[in-house]
């Protein structure tokens, strides 16, 4: 396997047995970067010299034995985290010259923890849009079709993770800007719960919604991150001040006995068949693993806007592929606590469902509906 | 309730846009629904809904009254296109 292909889990053990340095795989992720970016347009800044710097000293950090959960491994953030020293965009020809005097929290607890930033990802401009399409740096491309969106706003995150530009990204979801673009590059995104993450830094959108969050390629990945990027930060006055669960030591516990919700409108016309399907099946397996799951009705869900209705739904849907490809690969939500998403993970992809079944989608696709009803 | 052209040329005009005929005739419609939505919102039933702020109930949070900001000027002053002794100098628009 290439270096570039590692998950972070895989390249915390790999650095751990000596298999290979941060440098190493800071350099070949670079040189894909290097040879394959001209075509995704996933990234609008490339850090390759501080890069290698701080890949240089997380190595020198675990020579000495010490460093953080993530030591030496790269990540991407979406330029929406204010970066300092780096110019910080947030997809805008306005803020194309903003140089960041300071870090966002997210950017500061992962760089502690050792991370190493790659670049900046593209995004829709300011994050107010759904496709991608609309950064003043061009479009996004989807790395599994180019001729397709990637999604957004996080699209350059989620095409960076799906085409092994990096093992993880940071994103943002307001009203499913990581979870929408997640479930259309068979990446997992993970939009916790609003004050789990401080927005400090954080360029905003709708305050009262916007949430960080992550965009990897396993649950674990995901886990990992949070783990980092979660609790409380007095310079968020919505931070919420609650312990933060040892995501990572939760991985592979049993779904017996969970309680799942299942809205029962978000299956009402408008969704598309094989997502529904899949949505079903998705249910089952988790049945069968001993969750059980309760109808839950909503009946006022006619009266809830969309945080990002985006201006041109048809085009949204047509481009991504929810009607065509992508949406047979069908990418499905559960109603499952971070911390049980690994166990839940595997046992899917032993039942011959996918691992990605756990991309959350669930509100993309119920917000599909939503456009669907909105626009008629 | 729909808007008519003459409301959406007037908050085109606060807005300072120049908008295409086309244009007028989608920003009717598309703002035309939008209050439609509005509309539809004010006559739901809320009879007994108790009104939740946080699903928290989270609160706003204080914190004491010191200062927790170093000084960045210089690193503030970067980013603008022109700085003399500290100040930010922009082109002139009040005659």
């Amino acid at each position: 396997m290439a270096l570039y292909e590692k998950t972070a889990g895989e390249l915390v053990a790999g650095f751990e047995a000596g298999d290979f340095t941060s440098v190493e795989v800071t350099a070949a992720l670079l040189d894909r970067i290097a040879a394959s970016d001209d075509r995704l347009n996933a990234l609008v800044t490339v850090t390759a010299d501080q890069a290698m710097a701080a890949a240089e000293k997380a190595d020198a950090a675990r020579a000495a034995g010490g460093g953080g959960p993530l030591n030496g491994v790269p990540l991407i953030h979406k330029d929406i985290f204010c970066t300092r020293g780096v110019r910080t965009s947030c997809g805008s020809k306005m803020l194309d010259n903003f140089i960041s005097p300071y870090d966002a929290t997210v950017v500061e607890r992962l760089a502690n923890a050792g991370a190493v930033m790659l670049g900046k990802a593209n995004m829709d401009e300011f994050a107010m849009g759904s496709s991608n399409e609309t950064s003043y740096y061009g479009p996004v491309r989807n790395p599994w079709d180019l001729e397709r969106s990637p999604g957004g706003s996080s699209g350059g995150s989620a095409a960076s993770v799906a085409a092994r530009l990096a093992p993880a990204a940071t994103a943002t979801d307001t009203g499913g800007s990581i979870r929408q673009p997640a479930a259309l590059t068979n990446t997992v995104g993970l939009k916790p719960t609003y004050g789990r993450v401080s927005r400090y830094g954080m360029i905003a959108f709708a305050s009262s919604l916007d949430q960080a969050g992550t965009i990897t390629r396993t649950a674990e990945d995901a886990a990992r991150l949070l783990a980092v990027m979660a609790g409380f930060d007095e310079r968020d006055s919505t931070s919420i001040d609650e312990p933060v669960p040892d995501y990572v030591a939760e991985l592979g516990a049993s779904v017996k006995g969970l309680k799942i919700g299942v809205v029962r409108q978000h299956f009402d016309e408008g969704l598309d068949a094989d997502c529904g399907a899949r949505v079903r099946d998705a249910i089952d397996v988790l049945e069968s693993l001993g969750a059980t799951t309760v109808e839950v009705d909503l009946p006022n869900l006619d009266l809830v806007v969309h945080a990002e209705l985006p201006s041109n739904h048809e085009t949204l849907l047509h481009r991504s592929g929810r009607t065509g490809r992508a949406g047979k690969r069908g990418r499905s939500v559960l109603f499952a606590p971070a911390n049980r998403r690994r166990s839940v993970e595997r046992l899917l992809s032993d039942a011959g469902v996918g691992r990605q079944i756990l991309s959350v989608n669930y509100l993309a696709a119920a917000a599909g509906n939503q456009f669907q009803k909105f626009n008629k | 309730m729909s808007l008519d052209k003459d409301q959406v040329q007037h908050i085109a005009t606060l807005a300072r846009l120049n908008l295409t005929d086309d244009e007028y005739a989608e920003s009717v419609e598309k703002l035309s629904k939008i209050v439609d939505f509005v509309d539809q919102l004010s006559q739901a039933d809320t009879e007994g809904v108790t009104p939740m702020a946080h699903p928290l109930d989270a609160v706003q949070r204080l914190r004491p009254d010191v200062v927790t900001e170093t000084d960045e000027r210089d690193r503030y002053q970067a980013n603008a296109a022109s700085v003399t002794d500290g100040l930010y100098l922009v082109p002139k628009v009040i005659e």
